[in-house]
């Protein structure tokens, strides 16, 4: 286990302006390079000389995740003495875990608490008088981490894995007390029954999984794009909901080329707010990033605020932004509401028939409330309903669903190639042993104990 | 005790029962050439099969394999006495095939004590051990031991096999005598004197059925149970053709509501239930009465009846062991299907004992407070006639080691059950006697019980016990395995027409390039013997060659996949702990961690690891710690 590689962030949680996700072990550079590439779109990584820094993308397939910077520390010249990929992320919470989730998905695993620490100091790197400060950082963390992750649990979600475990364990159960026991207890007749179970729990843990997106609303936020044409007046109300300036407004167009985000509090539920470059056509290649990376968040927001100007008359940058609201939750904000209208409300609605139109007006701070209400509308009342749901917020759980599903996966692999159930359990163990990670319930006698209290075992 | 008797006699070791376990350890030692004495109290009772009248099933079949593999004794004495024999769970996966075979008990006895008198080396005393004597500096070392007769042995290391003996109280309803099994004389000194020395009991409880007349059962009213066909030897050394033989049937009948309703009105006469009983019982032999209580659900409960023996008509009631009362014995009885008029032989009783919590016992099964002083088999909390025989032959192993200097053995859980079994009962809690099970074992594909010689046979060999000339049979085996792996996944067929028709008269696609055998042997609906008309080359092997041949082709992946993660499992077993470490100045453990790492002194990470109560953090701490030592 020394030498997997393992990743995690490495910045407090926050919205710092940049986040680090640190990669430490034998594959490190391996890992991200399959996934970094430099703004001509090769695959420098490998190349790259230790201690350096260089510029450019997270590519997940053909996406971008984020403009980034990323350095290479060689081992024994790193913090933890091994092989280390350090890469610079824009902050933000969302971009942050998405970039991490990416570098799981090639190869890395999710570091524990204290791991850094800790291989730090068993590769040399850290003094050996300090080994008691080490030992605490990883008692602490681990305590830490426990205590937030069980928070982090909602009742449902506790009580639906546990329930799952049960079901799982009831399977090797029967398997094993079978196996054990063969002339009392025949597991053929319970096969269909069997096969019909391990998909219930596979589709139960992916669920789980999608419904981690979900989770992310609460803890993260309804992930919210403000698109518009350029000079719309998005900036001016990023500013208006959010009060503060962060944004750079001017009266000439295109002058927002960077992606700000802002997290505003609608009483109960936070909006991760985006403002993008305005979205067009355009030859300047700082600015066609910007623009290329504003269609990127268009794709993965929950809600898109459609910012019309309704003092210019709608043209073919509207039309655009218009195709990119289908299948999304949108609203759109009929902005500088105070000026001469050229465009009616009558003309969204022909352009976009069941949109939620709202007034507004950043000049006098018209529609704010009428803009809460509908957010909450839309995502508390509404559609998505996040009360009974299970949730899913944590990055670590999610990693442990993955692997749970996977492990169930081979399960159905194995039935799919006519193995014998001897060969399930293996894997219905990690499963089972990857959804107690979540809960924090070792295994122990789990078993043996299910296995003589739910079978009439033997002589 | 007398005092006036000052007769000292001198050995290298001494060996306390004569039962499965104590057999192992004292034939192992003495085979290693060390000077052994074996107590019993009563030569009748050497190898005593006191419950079921079989040796192997499911897990415990892998243990008498081990136990083969490492030159021990128990699969060649069965081969000799079986009566019938079966291959169980083979439907499914190679992991779980099992061999049980049914024993003529008196026969096995009698086979075995005779292998315990040609022994060299070897003495057999029938006499009770009551005291055992050590010194207390510079270490606490075991010196010898006395007898109830006062004669001293005075020896350089103690192997305790007491099984149910100490202590031993059986119970049938109120009726409570103070004997061991099979009406046989209790040991009731030794336990004062373990006490003496520091080392803790607890009591455990086990219980067997009746015997019946068989001339009294119905026959035409139950199944007959009938063995296989071929017959698989137990040992690697017995050859396969000497063991066909006529086999005797066992036959399968039901309990019924009308014996559970006699049962459920006797609950409170059973000691078990009226709280007279206080020793735990295991789970997996539940009495019939457990059974019924717990399952209120089920209608019938299967009983199996089996043969004792060819020159007894006693009959064994598999399923139904009872420590009810005789006279509700007989009513319940009686109300199963071709029991009706069954004469009762040997009533059902229940045994209560003393033995150790062996978490006291390093995995070399030598006490971690005594030098010189081990044990094995049910005095260990464990239960069974082979898991007894898996720890004898280990204890017995390495007592002759310490006396000769050596380096002594331990098998890992990766290795074998005997491994996973020892594991288990020194480092985890355990609150009821120990029985091995399937799914105790992580790494399950990787101990078959075909296999067990190629897991076994070199370390049986190293230590001594194995001859060179069943290695030589065993380096032959080996040959032939590896020479037709790699033939077969060089031998390459066509999609020629003959080929095409012989695979679709299997069910089996058409194959469409040139395609190995051991392509071919991967498919779920073939396997080695059935491309045999594929295969006019094929050398004629040994039918224990061929299932290692098929095994390693058919599961190569998932085999592959078990032996990266015994890698990692090793990694930690060979960080070691050493023996000085303080934990109090390990401040970062948790204390519950602390406590446990504390009272059982786990010698590497990896035992530290499955200790519970102690979390990866823990782990992670304790390794940090131990690299800034």
């Amino acid at each position: 286990m020394i030498n997997d590689t393992i990743a995690a962030i490495a910045t407090p949680a926050g919205n710092s302006g940049i986040g680090i996700i640190r990669v430490s072990g034998e594959d490190a550079k391996a890992v991200v390079d399959r996934i970094f590439v430099d703004p001509k779109n090769v695959h420098i990584l490998s190349s790259m000389e230790s201690h350096t820094i260089r510029y450019g993308f997270l590519l997940d397939g053909e996406d971008t995740v984020d403009e980034v910077m990323v350095s290479f520390f060689k081992g024994p010249k790193s913090f933890t003495a091994e092989d280390t990929v350090e890469i610079n992320c824009h902050g933000g919470a969302f971009v942050l875990n998405k970039a991490l989730e990416l570098v799981l998905k090639n190869g890395a695993r999710l570091a524990l608490p204290g791991e850094f620490t800790k291989r730090a100091f068993l590769n040399g790197r850290i003094d050996l008088s300090k080994a008691e400060a080490v030992m605490d950082v990883i008692a602490s963390d681990s305590e830490i981490s426990l205590k937030n992750s069980l928070f982090q649990l909602r009742g449902s979600v506790f009580l639906k894995i546990k329930e799952l475990r049960d079901d799982i364990l009831h399977e090797i159960a029967y398997i094993e007390s079978a196996l054990d026991d063969p002339e009392h207890i025949s597991f053929d007749d319970h096969k269909e029954e069997f096969e019909k179970k391990l998909n219930e729990s596979l589709n139960a843990v992916d669920e789980m999984i999608v419904s981690s997106d979900n989770g992310r609303i609460i803890k993260d936020g309804i992930r919210t794009v403000i698109a518009g044409k350029p000079n719309a007046g998005k900036s001016s109300l990023l500013n208006l909901f959010s009060g503060s300036d962060r944004a750079i407004v001017t009266d000439i167009a295109g002058t927002t080329r960077d992606i700000i985000e802002e997290r505003i509090k609608l009483d109960d539920i936070t909006l991760c707010l985006t403002d993008t470059a305005g979205i067009r056509q355009t030859d300047d290649p700082v600015e066609s990033i910007g623009v290329n990376r504003a269609r990127q968040y268009l794709d993965n927001a929950d809600l898109i605020l459609f910012v019309v100007d309704s003092s210019v008359a709608l043209d073919e940058n509207d039309l655009e932004i218009k195709d990119l609201l289908k299948g999304k939750k949108s609203i759109v904000l009929y902005n500088k509401s105070d000026l001469e209208p050229v465009v009616s409300i009558e003309d969204i609605r022909a352009l976009i028939p069941d949109a939620c139109v709202i007034r507004t007006s950043a000049l006098s701070g018209d529609g704010y409330e009428e803009f809460k209400n509908a957010v909450k509308d839309m995502f508390i009342k509404g559609n998505i309903d996040v009360g009974n749901e299970i949730i899913i917020t944590n990055l670590r759980h999610k990693e442990a669903l993955k692997e749970a599903s996977d492990s169930l996966k081979n399960v159905k692999d194995s039935l799919d190639n006519s193995l014998p159930e001897d060969f399930y359990t293996v894997d219905l163990m990690n499963a089972y042993l990857f959804l107690g990670s979540i809960i924090g319930e070792e295994v122990d006698d789990d078993l043996v104990n299910k296995i003589f209290s739910e079978f009439c075992m033997g002589k | 005790m007398t005092e006036k008797n000052t007769l000292i006699e001198k050995t290298d070791i001494c060996v306390i029962g004569a039962g499965h376990a104590g057999c192992e350890a004292a034939l192992a030692a003495a085979r290693l050439g060390l000077d052994t004495v074996i107590f019993t109290v009563s030569v009748e009772s050497i190898a005593l099969m006191p419950c079921n009248p079989n040796i192997g099933g499911s897990s415990k079949g892998h243990i008498v394999r081990e136990v083969d593999a490492l030159g021990g004794e128990m699969g060649k004495n069965i081969d000799k006495t079986f009566i019938q024999s079966k291959m169980l769970n083979t439907s499914k996966g190679p992991a779980v095939h099992s061999l049980r075979a049914q024993a003529d008990k008196a026969d096995y006895s009698k086979r075995m004590r005779m292998t315990l008198e040609e022994q060299d080396h070897l003495t057999i005393k029938q006499a009770e051990v009551c005291e055992l004597l050590w010194e207390d500096e510079p270490v606490k070392r075991i010196t010898g031991v006395r007898t109830y007769t006062g004669t001293t042995y005075l020896c350089k290391a103690v192997v305790i096999c007491s099984g149910t003996y100490l202590n031993a109280r059986c119970l049938t309803g109120e009726a409570i005598t103070y004997t061991g099994p099979n009406g046989l004389m209790a040991a009731t000194h030794l336990s004062d004197s373990l006490k003496e020395m520091g080392i803790s009991l607890r009591r455990f409880k086990t219980g067997t059925p009746a015997r019946m007349d068989g001339r009294s059962l119905d026959y035409s009213k139950m199944e007959i149970q009938n063995g296989d066909e071929r017959i698989v030897p137990f040992s690697f050394s017995t050859d396969p053709d000497s063991v066909q033989k006529d086999q005797v049937p066992c036959y399968l009948t039901y309990t019924n509501e009308e014996t559970h309703k006699i049962i459920r009105e006797n609950l409170d006469r059973s000691p078990l239930f009226a709280g007279v009983i206080e020793g735990t019982g295991p789970r997996y032999c539940p009495s019939i009465e457990d059974k019924v209580v717990k399952f209120p659900d089920k209608k019938r409960h299967q009983i199996f009846i089996e043969p004792e023996g060819l020159s007894t008509n006693e009959m064994y009631l598999s399923g139904m062991s009872s420590s009810l009362p005789e006279d509700v014995q007989v009513r319940m009885y009686r109300t199963v299907p071709g029991l009706e008029n069954c004469k009762i032989v040997k009533n059902a009783y229940a045994i209560e004992y003393d033995c150790i919590d062996p978490n006291q016992l390093y995995a070399t099964l030598r006490f971690k407070n005594v030098e010189g002083l081990y044990a094995a088999g049910q005095f260990n909390g464990s239960s069974g006639y082979e898991e007894a025989a898996g720890q004898g032959i280990i204890a017995g192993i390495n007592a002759a080691m310490s006396v000769l200097g050596k380096e002594e053995i331990v098998l890992d859980r990766s290795q074998a059950y005997i491994g996973v079994l020892i594991d288990d009962l020194v480092t985890k809690e355990n609150f009821e006697p120990y029985r091995m099970m399937t799914s105790r074992a992580e790494y399950r594909l990787l101990l078959r019980q075909d296999n067990a010689d190629r897991r076994l046979r070199k370390i049986g060999h190293d230590v001594g016990l194995v001859s060179d000339e069943e290695y030589d049979a065993y380096l032959k085996k080996e040959e032939l395995i590896d020479k037709e792996i790699d033939r077969i996944k060089n031998v390459y067929l066509g999609a020629a027409k003959e080929n095409q028709d012989i695979l679709a008269g299997m069910d089996s696609a058409p194959i469409s390039k040139s395609t190995s055998l051991a392509e071919l042997i991967c498919r779920p609906e073939l396997d080695y013997r059935k491309v045999a008309l594929l295969d006019p080359e094929r050398p004629d092997l040994p039918d224990a060659v061929i299932d290692q041949v098929e095994i390693e082709i058919k599961y190569e992946g998932y085999i592959e996949r078990a032996l990266r993660q015994v890698k990692q499992f090793k990694k930690m077993e060979q960080k070691l702990i050493p023996e000085d470490i303080n934990y109090d100045d390990v401040e970062s453990l948790r204390i519950e961690a602390r406590q446990k790492l504390k009272a059982l002194r786990p010698v590497s990470v990896g035992q530290a690891s499955r200790i519970s109560g102690v979390s990866p953090a823990d782990i992670s701490v304790l390794l940090v710690y131990l690299s800034s030592r």
